[in-house]
Protein backbone atom coordinates (compact mmCIF):
# COMPACT_ATOMS: atom_id res chain seq x y z
CA UNK A 1 0.00 0.00 0.00
CA UNK A 2 2.77 2.39 1.02
CA UNK A 3 4.61 1.57 -2.16
CA UNK A 4 1.52 2.25 -4.24
CA UNK A 5 1.08 5.66 -2.59
CA UNK A 6 4.77 6.48 -3.09
CA UNK A 7 4.50 5.37 -6.71
CA UNK A 8 1.45 7.57 -7.16
CA UNK A 9 3.23 10.55 -5.63
CA UNK A 10 6.26 9.80 -7.80
CA UNK A 11 3.97 10.12 -10.83
CA UNK A 12 2.94 13.58 -9.66
CA UNK A 13 6.48 14.87 -9.30
CA UNK A 14 7.89 13.10 -12.34
CA UNK A 15 7.67 16.25 -14.46
CA UNK A 16 9.66 18.27 -11.91
CA UNK A 17 12.29 15.53 -11.64
CA UNK A 18 12.90 15.56 -15.38
CA UNK A 19 13.04 19.34 -15.65
CA UNK A 20 16.56 20.23 -16.81
CA UNK A 21 18.09 23.66 -17.48
CA UNK A 22 17.34 23.41 -21.20
CA UNK A 23 13.64 22.94 -20.56
CA UNK A 24 13.62 25.91 -18.17
CA UNK A 25 15.39 28.16 -20.69
CA UNK A 26 13.02 27.08 -23.45
CA UNK A 27 9.99 27.72 -21.23
CA UNK A 28 11.37 31.24 -20.82
CA UNK A 29 11.87 31.53 -24.60
CA UNK A 30 8.23 30.51 -25.05
CA UNK A 31 7.17 33.16 -22.54
CA UNK A 32 9.24 35.81 -24.34
CA UNK A 33 7.56 34.92 -27.64
CA UNK A 34 4.16 35.17 -25.97
CA UNK A 35 5.13 38.53 -24.47
CA UNK A 36 6.26 39.79 -27.90
CA UNK A 37 3.00 38.66 -29.45
CA UNK A 38 0.61 39.77 -26.71
CA UNK A 39 2.23 42.86 -25.26
CA UNK A 40 4.28 44.15 -28.17
CA UNK A 41 1.86 43.13 -30.93
CA UNK A 42 4.69 41.52 -32.96
CA UNK A 43 3.00 39.15 -35.43
CA UNK A 44 0.69 37.88 -32.64
CA UNK A 45 -1.15 35.48 -34.94
CA UNK A 46 2.04 33.46 -35.28
CA UNK A 47 4.08 34.25 -32.20
CA UNK A 48 1.30 33.34 -29.74
CA UNK A 49 0.82 29.76 -31.05
CA UNK A 50 4.60 29.41 -31.60
CA UNK A 51 5.29 30.53 -28.03
CA UNK A 52 2.64 28.23 -26.60
CA UNK A 53 3.83 25.31 -28.75
CA UNK A 54 7.34 25.96 -27.45
CA UNK A 55 6.09 25.82 -23.86
CA UNK A 56 4.06 22.65 -24.48
CA UNK A 57 6.91 20.75 -26.07
CA UNK A 58 9.40 21.62 -23.36
CA UNK A 59 7.34 20.32 -20.47
CA UNK A 60 9.09 17.03 -19.74
CA UNK A 61 7.50 13.57 -19.73
CA UNK A 62 4.38 14.70 -21.64
CA UNK A 63 6.29 13.99 -24.90
CA UNK A 64 3.86 15.86 -27.13
CA UNK A 65 6.22 15.51 -30.08
CA UNK A 66 6.53 11.77 -29.48
CA UNK A 67 5.15 9.24 -31.91
CA UNK A 68 1.55 9.69 -30.80
CA UNK A 69 1.73 13.17 -29.33
CA UNK A 70 -0.85 15.59 -30.69
CA UNK A 71 1.80 18.10 -31.77
CA UNK A 72 3.52 15.37 -33.79
CA UNK A 73 0.20 14.56 -35.45
CA UNK A 74 -0.27 18.21 -36.45
CA UNK A 75 3.36 18.48 -37.58
CA UNK A 76 3.10 15.38 -39.76
CA UNK A 77 -0.25 16.53 -41.08
CA UNK A 78 0.97 19.74 -42.62
CA UNK A 79 4.53 20.81 -41.90
CA UNK A 80 6.65 17.80 -42.80
CA UNK A 81 4.77 17.53 -46.12
CA UNK A 82 4.83 21.34 -46.66
CA UNK A 83 1.03 21.55 -46.92
CA UNK A 84 0.38 24.30 -44.34
CA UNK A 85 2.59 27.00 -45.91
CA UNK A 86 0.91 26.32 -49.24
CA UNK A 87 -2.57 26.73 -47.76
CA UNK A 88 -1.42 30.00 -46.21
CA UNK A 89 -0.27 31.08 -49.65
CA UNK A 90 -3.76 30.59 -51.09
CA UNK A 91 -4.99 33.02 -48.42
CA UNK A 92 -2.17 35.49 -49.12
CA UNK A 93 -3.02 35.42 -52.83
CA UNK A 94 -6.66 36.05 -52.00
CA UNK A 95 -5.72 39.03 -49.85
CA UNK A 96 -3.17 40.66 -52.17
CA UNK A 97 -4.08 43.31 -54.70
CA UNK A 98 -1.56 43.25 -57.53
CA UNK A 99 -3.20 46.35 -59.09
CA UNK A 100 -0.40 48.80 -58.18
CA UNK A 101 2.33 46.59 -59.63
CA UNK A 102 0.25 45.91 -62.75
CA UNK A 103 -0.25 49.64 -63.18
CA UNK A 104 3.49 50.22 -62.98
CA UNK A 105 5.30 46.98 -63.94
CA UNK A 106 8.78 48.49 -63.54
CA UNK A 107 8.29 48.39 -59.76
CA UNK A 108 8.26 44.61 -60.13
CA UNK A 109 12.03 44.78 -60.58
CA UNK A 110 12.37 46.33 -57.13
CA UNK A 111 10.89 43.06 -55.90
CA UNK A 112 13.84 41.30 -57.51
CA UNK A 113 16.42 43.61 -55.93
CA UNK A 114 14.84 42.95 -52.55
CA UNK A 115 15.81 39.29 -52.82
CA UNK A 116 19.59 39.84 -53.03
CA UNK A 117 19.82 39.29 -49.29
CA UNK A 118 18.79 35.66 -49.73
CA UNK A 119 21.72 34.78 -51.93
CA UNK A 120 24.33 36.91 -50.18
CA UNK A 121 23.34 35.44 -46.81
CA UNK A 122 23.49 31.95 -48.29
CA UNK A 123 27.12 32.58 -49.27
CA UNK A 124 27.95 33.92 -45.80
CA UNK A 125 26.29 30.90 -44.17
CA UNK A 126 28.41 28.64 -46.37
CA UNK A 127 31.52 30.58 -45.38
CA UNK A 128 30.59 30.08 -41.71
CA UNK A 129 30.62 26.33 -42.27
CA UNK A 130 26.92 25.51 -42.53
CA UNK A 131 26.10 22.54 -44.79
CA UNK A 132 24.77 23.56 -48.21
CA UNK A 133 21.06 22.86 -47.63
CA UNK A 134 21.21 24.47 -44.18
CA UNK A 135 22.71 27.56 -45.84
CA UNK A 136 19.82 27.60 -48.33
CA UNK A 137 17.31 27.49 -45.47
CA UNK A 138 19.10 30.28 -43.61
CA UNK A 139 19.35 32.43 -46.74
CA UNK A 140 15.62 32.09 -47.36
CA UNK A 141 14.92 34.14 -44.21
CA UNK A 142 15.92 37.01 -46.52
CA UNK A 143 12.73 36.37 -48.48
CA UNK A 144 11.11 38.10 -45.49
CA UNK A 145 8.22 35.76 -46.04
CA UNK A 146 7.22 33.32 -43.30
CA UNK A 147 5.46 30.64 -45.38
CA UNK A 148 8.30 30.56 -47.96
CA UNK A 149 10.89 30.21 -45.21
CA UNK A 150 8.87 27.42 -43.58
CA UNK A 151 8.31 25.65 -46.91
CA UNK A 152 12.02 25.60 -47.74
CA UNK A 153 13.40 24.85 -44.29
CA UNK A 154 10.86 22.14 -43.46
CA UNK A 155 11.96 20.42 -46.63
CA UNK A 156 15.73 20.79 -46.46
CA UNK A 157 16.66 21.60 -42.88
CA UNK A 158 13.84 20.57 -40.53
CA UNK A 159 16.24 20.84 -37.58
CA UNK A 160 16.49 24.59 -38.28
CA UNK A 161 12.75 25.09 -38.77
CA UNK A 162 12.15 26.64 -35.35
CA UNK A 163 15.03 29.11 -35.59
CA UNK A 164 14.33 30.01 -39.23
CA UNK A 165 10.60 30.56 -38.63
CA UNK A 166 11.05 32.58 -35.46
CA UNK A 167 13.67 34.71 -37.23
CA UNK A 168 11.48 35.21 -40.31
CA UNK A 169 8.37 36.24 -38.37
CA UNK A 170 10.16 38.29 -35.72
CA UNK A 171 12.15 40.30 -38.23
CA UNK A 172 9.09 40.78 -40.43
CA UNK A 173 7.37 42.45 -37.53
CA UNK A 174 10.49 44.52 -36.89
CA UNK A 175 10.55 45.94 -40.43
CA UNK A 176 9.46 49.40 -39.16
CA UNK A 177 12.49 49.38 -36.85
CA UNK A 178 15.03 47.75 -39.18
CA UNK A 179 14.39 49.60 -42.43
CA UNK A 180 14.25 53.37 -41.70
CA UNK A 181 17.88 53.79 -40.50
CA UNK A 182 19.15 51.93 -43.58
CA UNK A 183 16.94 54.04 -45.84
CA UNK A 184 18.26 57.24 -44.28
CA UNK A 185 21.85 56.06 -44.43
CA UNK A 186 21.78 55.23 -48.13
CA UNK A 187 19.88 58.22 -49.48
CA UNK A 188 20.56 61.94 -49.67
CA UNK A 189 18.01 64.48 -48.47
CA UNK A 190 17.39 65.53 -52.07
CA UNK A 191 16.56 61.94 -53.03
CA UNK A 192 14.24 61.48 -50.06
CA UNK A 193 12.44 64.70 -50.95
CA UNK A 194 11.62 63.54 -54.47
CA UNK A 195 7.91 63.71 -55.21
CA UNK A 196 6.82 60.91 -57.52
CA UNK A 197 3.96 61.67 -59.91
CA UNK A 198 0.69 60.03 -58.95
CA UNK A 199 0.10 56.72 -60.70
CA UNK A 200 -1.91 57.14 -63.85
CA UNK A 201 -4.36 54.69 -65.29
CA UNK A 202 -6.15 51.78 -63.74
CA UNK A 203 -5.81 48.15 -64.68
CA UNK A 204 -8.44 46.35 -66.69
CA UNK A 205 -10.33 43.41 -65.24
CA UNK A 206 -9.00 41.17 -68.06
CA UNK A 207 -5.40 42.03 -67.15
CA UNK A 208 -6.06 41.30 -63.50
CA UNK A 209 -7.59 37.95 -64.45
CA UNK A 210 -4.86 36.97 -66.86
CA UNK A 211 -2.04 38.00 -64.53
CA UNK A 212 -2.22 34.99 -62.14
CA UNK A 213 -2.67 32.57 -65.03
CA UNK A 214 0.24 33.89 -67.09
CA UNK A 215 2.53 34.17 -64.06
CA UNK A 216 1.73 30.59 -63.04
CA UNK A 217 2.44 29.17 -66.48
CA UNK A 218 5.59 31.22 -67.19
CA UNK A 219 6.92 30.93 -63.63
CA UNK A 220 6.09 27.21 -63.56
CA UNK A 221 7.94 26.62 -66.81
CA UNK A 222 11.03 28.53 -65.64
CA UNK A 223 11.10 27.17 -62.09
CA UNK A 224 8.94 24.03 -61.91
CA UNK A 225 10.25 23.03 -58.48
CA UNK A 226 8.67 26.12 -56.99
CA UNK A 227 5.32 25.72 -58.70
CA UNK A 228 3.50 24.75 -55.48
CA UNK A 229 4.47 28.13 -53.99
CA UNK A 230 3.67 30.15 -57.08
CA UNK A 231 0.59 28.16 -58.02
CA UNK A 232 -1.11 28.49 -54.64
CA UNK A 233 -0.57 32.25 -54.31
CA UNK A 234 -1.83 32.77 -57.85
CA UNK A 235 -4.83 30.48 -57.28
CA UNK A 236 -5.85 32.65 -54.35
CA UNK A 237 -5.41 35.77 -56.46
CA UNK A 238 -7.39 34.35 -59.40
CA UNK A 239 -10.26 33.49 -57.06
CA UNK A 240 -10.21 37.04 -55.68
CA UNK A 241 -10.05 38.74 -59.08
CA UNK A 242 -12.63 36.49 -60.73
CA UNK A 243 -15.19 37.57 -58.17
CA UNK A 244 -17.30 34.48 -58.84
CA UNK A 245 -16.11 32.34 -55.95
CA UNK A 246 -16.39 34.83 -53.13
CA UNK A 247 -17.19 32.05 -50.64
CA UNK A 248 -13.95 30.26 -51.47
CA UNK A 249 -12.01 33.52 -51.44
CA UNK A 250 -13.39 34.48 -48.04
CA UNK A 251 -12.77 30.99 -46.68
CA UNK A 252 -9.17 31.08 -47.96
CA UNK A 253 -8.37 34.44 -46.41
CA UNK A 254 -10.28 33.82 -43.20
CA UNK A 255 -11.29 30.36 -41.97
CA UNK A 256 -8.65 28.28 -43.77
CA UNK A 257 -5.85 30.78 -43.16
CA UNK A 258 -6.84 31.09 -39.47
CA UNK A 259 -6.98 27.35 -38.79
CA UNK A 260 -3.78 26.68 -40.69
CA UNK A 261 -2.00 29.58 -38.96
CA UNK A 262 -2.90 28.07 -35.60
CA UNK A 263 -1.65 24.61 -36.57
CA UNK A 264 1.43 26.02 -38.26
CA UNK A 265 2.36 28.13 -35.26
CA UNK A 266 1.89 25.27 -32.81
CA UNK A 267 3.93 22.92 -35.00
CA UNK A 268 6.78 25.40 -35.34
CA UNK A 269 6.79 25.97 -31.59
CA UNK A 270 6.86 22.19 -31.20
CA UNK A 271 10.16 21.99 -33.08
CA UNK A 272 11.79 24.23 -30.48
CA UNK A 273 12.91 21.45 -28.16
CA UNK A 274 15.68 22.61 -25.84
CA UNK A 275 18.27 20.03 -26.90
CA UNK A 276 17.87 21.01 -30.57
CA UNK A 277 17.29 24.75 -30.17
CA UNK A 278 19.79 25.77 -27.52
CA UNK A 279 22.90 25.65 -29.63
CA UNK A 280 25.27 28.40 -30.82
CA UNK A 281 24.03 27.55 -34.31
CA UNK A 282 20.58 28.99 -33.47
CA UNK A 283 22.09 32.31 -32.44
CA UNK A 284 24.05 32.44 -35.70
CA UNK A 285 20.88 31.68 -37.67
CA UNK A 286 19.05 34.53 -35.91
CA UNK A 287 21.94 36.94 -36.64
CA UNK A 288 22.17 35.86 -40.27
CA UNK A 289 18.40 36.30 -40.66
CA UNK A 290 18.65 39.89 -39.46
CA UNK A 291 21.60 40.44 -41.76
CA UNK A 292 19.61 39.03 -44.71
CA UNK A 293 16.72 41.44 -44.19
CA UNK A 294 19.12 44.39 -43.82
CA UNK A 295 20.81 43.35 -47.07
CA UNK A 296 17.44 43.15 -48.83
CA UNK A 297 16.75 46.73 -47.81
CA UNK A 298 20.21 47.89 -48.85
CA UNK A 299 19.91 46.27 -52.28
CA UNK A 300 16.34 47.51 -52.75
CA UNK A 301 17.28 51.12 -51.97
CA UNK A 302 20.39 50.90 -54.18
CA UNK A 303 18.25 49.58 -57.03
CA UNK A 304 15.84 52.44 -56.39
CA UNK A 305 18.79 54.81 -56.83
CA UNK A 306 19.67 53.16 -60.14
CA UNK A 307 16.05 53.56 -61.28
CA UNK A 308 16.20 57.19 -60.23
CA UNK A 309 19.25 57.79 -62.43
CA UNK A 310 17.68 55.93 -65.35
CA UNK A 311 14.40 57.83 -65.03
CA UNK A 312 16.10 61.20 -64.88
CA UNK A 313 15.41 61.77 -61.20
CA UNK A 314 11.71 60.88 -61.19
CA UNK A 315 11.97 57.91 -58.82
CA UNK A 316 12.28 58.31 -55.07
CA UNK A 317 14.78 55.57 -54.07
CA UNK A 318 12.99 55.04 -50.77
CA UNK A 319 10.40 52.89 -52.59
CA UNK A 320 13.19 50.34 -53.21
CA UNK A 321 13.02 49.40 -49.53
CA UNK A 322 9.50 48.09 -50.13
CA UNK A 323 10.75 45.43 -52.55
CA UNK A 324 10.52 42.82 -49.81
CA UNK A 325 7.69 40.49 -48.98
CA UNK A 326 6.51 42.11 -45.73
CA UNK A 327 3.21 43.23 -47.28
CA UNK A 328 1.90 45.92 -46.77
CA UNK A 329 4.00 46.86 -43.75
CA UNK A 330 7.06 47.78 -45.76
CA UNK A 331 5.06 50.02 -48.11
CA UNK A 332 3.63 51.85 -45.10
CA UNK A 333 7.14 52.34 -43.70
CA UNK A 334 8.23 53.91 -47.01
CA UNK A 335 5.18 56.21 -47.07
CA UNK A 336 5.82 57.32 -43.49
CA UNK A 337 9.51 57.88 -44.10
CA UNK A 338 8.84 59.81 -47.33
CA UNK A 339 6.37 62.09 -45.58
CA UNK A 340 8.85 62.85 -42.84
CA UNK A 341 10.97 64.72 -45.37
CA UNK A 342 8.29 66.08 -47.67
CA UNK A 343 4.71 66.41 -46.56
CA UNK A 344 3.59 66.56 -50.19
CA UNK A 345 5.21 63.24 -51.03
CA UNK A 346 2.76 60.34 -51.47
CA UNK A 347 4.80 57.22 -52.08
CA UNK A 348 2.26 54.69 -50.85
CA UNK A 349 0.93 53.41 -54.19
CA UNK A 350 4.42 53.23 -55.73
CA UNK A 351 5.67 51.43 -52.63
CA UNK A 352 2.66 49.08 -52.76
CA UNK A 353 3.70 48.18 -56.31
CA UNK A 354 7.24 47.41 -55.14
CA UNK A 355 5.85 45.54 -52.15
CA UNK A 356 3.55 43.38 -54.29
CA UNK A 357 6.58 42.81 -56.53
CA UNK A 358 8.49 41.74 -53.43
CA UNK A 359 5.70 39.32 -52.53
CA UNK A 360 5.94 37.61 -55.90
CA UNK A 361 9.72 38.15 -55.97
CA UNK A 362 10.28 36.17 -52.79
CA UNK A 363 8.24 33.28 -54.14
CA UNK A 364 10.06 33.41 -57.48
CA UNK A 365 13.43 33.56 -55.70
CA UNK A 366 12.56 30.44 -53.70
CA UNK A 367 11.19 28.71 -56.79
CA UNK A 368 14.30 29.54 -58.83
CA UNK A 369 16.50 28.43 -55.95
CA UNK A 370 14.74 25.04 -55.74
CA UNK A 371 14.95 24.55 -59.48
CA UNK A 372 18.67 25.45 -59.54
CA UNK A 373 19.26 22.98 -56.68
CA UNK A 374 17.37 20.31 -58.62
CA UNK A 375 19.34 21.17 -61.75
CA UNK A 376 22.59 20.71 -59.84
CA UNK A 377 21.34 17.34 -58.62
CA UNK A 378 21.42 18.39 -54.96
CA UNK A 379 17.70 17.78 -54.45
CA UNK A 380 15.24 15.59 -56.29
CA UNK B 1 30.29 19.82 -54.96
CA UNK B 2 32.50 22.18 -52.99
CA UNK B 3 31.01 25.13 -51.16
CA UNK B 4 32.66 27.75 -53.37
CA UNK B 5 31.21 26.28 -56.59
CA UNK B 6 27.84 25.85 -54.88
CA UNK B 7 27.77 29.44 -53.62
CA UNK B 8 28.81 30.98 -56.91
CA UNK B 9 26.31 28.83 -58.85
CA UNK B 10 23.49 29.80 -56.50
CA UNK B 11 24.44 33.47 -56.78
CA UNK B 12 24.70 33.49 -60.56
CA UNK B 13 21.84 31.13 -61.46
CA UNK B 14 19.66 31.89 -58.44
CA UNK B 15 19.86 35.67 -58.33
CA UNK B 16 20.29 35.94 -62.09
CA UNK B 17 17.35 33.61 -62.62
CA UNK B 18 15.19 35.60 -60.19
CA UNK B 19 15.95 38.92 -61.88
CA UNK B 20 15.44 37.45 -65.34
CA UNK B 21 12.15 35.79 -64.39
CA UNK B 22 10.79 38.94 -62.80
CA UNK B 23 11.96 41.00 -65.77
CA UNK B 24 10.12 38.65 -68.15
CA UNK B 25 7.06 38.90 -65.93
CA UNK B 26 7.20 42.69 -65.92
CA UNK B 27 7.36 42.63 -69.73
CA UNK B 28 4.35 40.32 -69.83
CA UNK B 29 2.47 42.66 -67.50
CA UNK B 30 3.30 45.57 -69.77
CA UNK B 31 1.99 43.59 -72.75
CA UNK B 32 -1.18 42.64 -70.89
CA UNK B 33 -1.73 46.30 -70.09
CA UNK B 34 -1.29 47.20 -73.76
CA UNK B 35 -3.52 44.46 -75.14
CA UNK B 36 -6.23 44.92 -72.54
CA UNK B 37 -6.21 48.59 -71.59
CA UNK B 38 -8.50 49.90 -68.91
CA UNK B 39 -11.79 51.19 -70.29
CA UNK B 40 -13.86 53.85 -68.62
CA UNK B 41 -16.93 51.57 -68.70
CA UNK B 42 -15.19 49.26 -66.21
CA UNK B 43 -15.51 51.92 -63.56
Amino acid sequence: MEQAILGGLQGLINGFLHLDWRSIVMLCVGLVLLWLGIKKDCEPLLLVPIGFGCILVNIPVADLMGKEGFLRVIYDMGVSNELFPLLIFVGIGAMTDFGPVLANPSTFLLGAAGQFGIFLTLIIALALGFPQLDAVSIGIIGACDGPTAIYVSSRFAPHLLGAVSVAAYSYMSLVPVIQPPIMRLLTTEKERNTIMPSMKGSVSKTTKLLFPLVITVIGGLIAPMGLPLLGTIMLGNLMKESGVVSRLTKASENEIANVVTLFLGLSIGATMVGSAFLRPQTLIVLCLGLFAICLDTVCGVCFGKIMRVMSGGKVNPLIGAAGISAFPMSARVVQKEGQKYNKKSYLLMHAMGANAGGQVGSVIAAAVMLSVLAGMGIIK
Amino acid sequence: MDNFTFGVTMMVCGMGGTILTLYIMSLIMRLLGKFFPFKKEEE
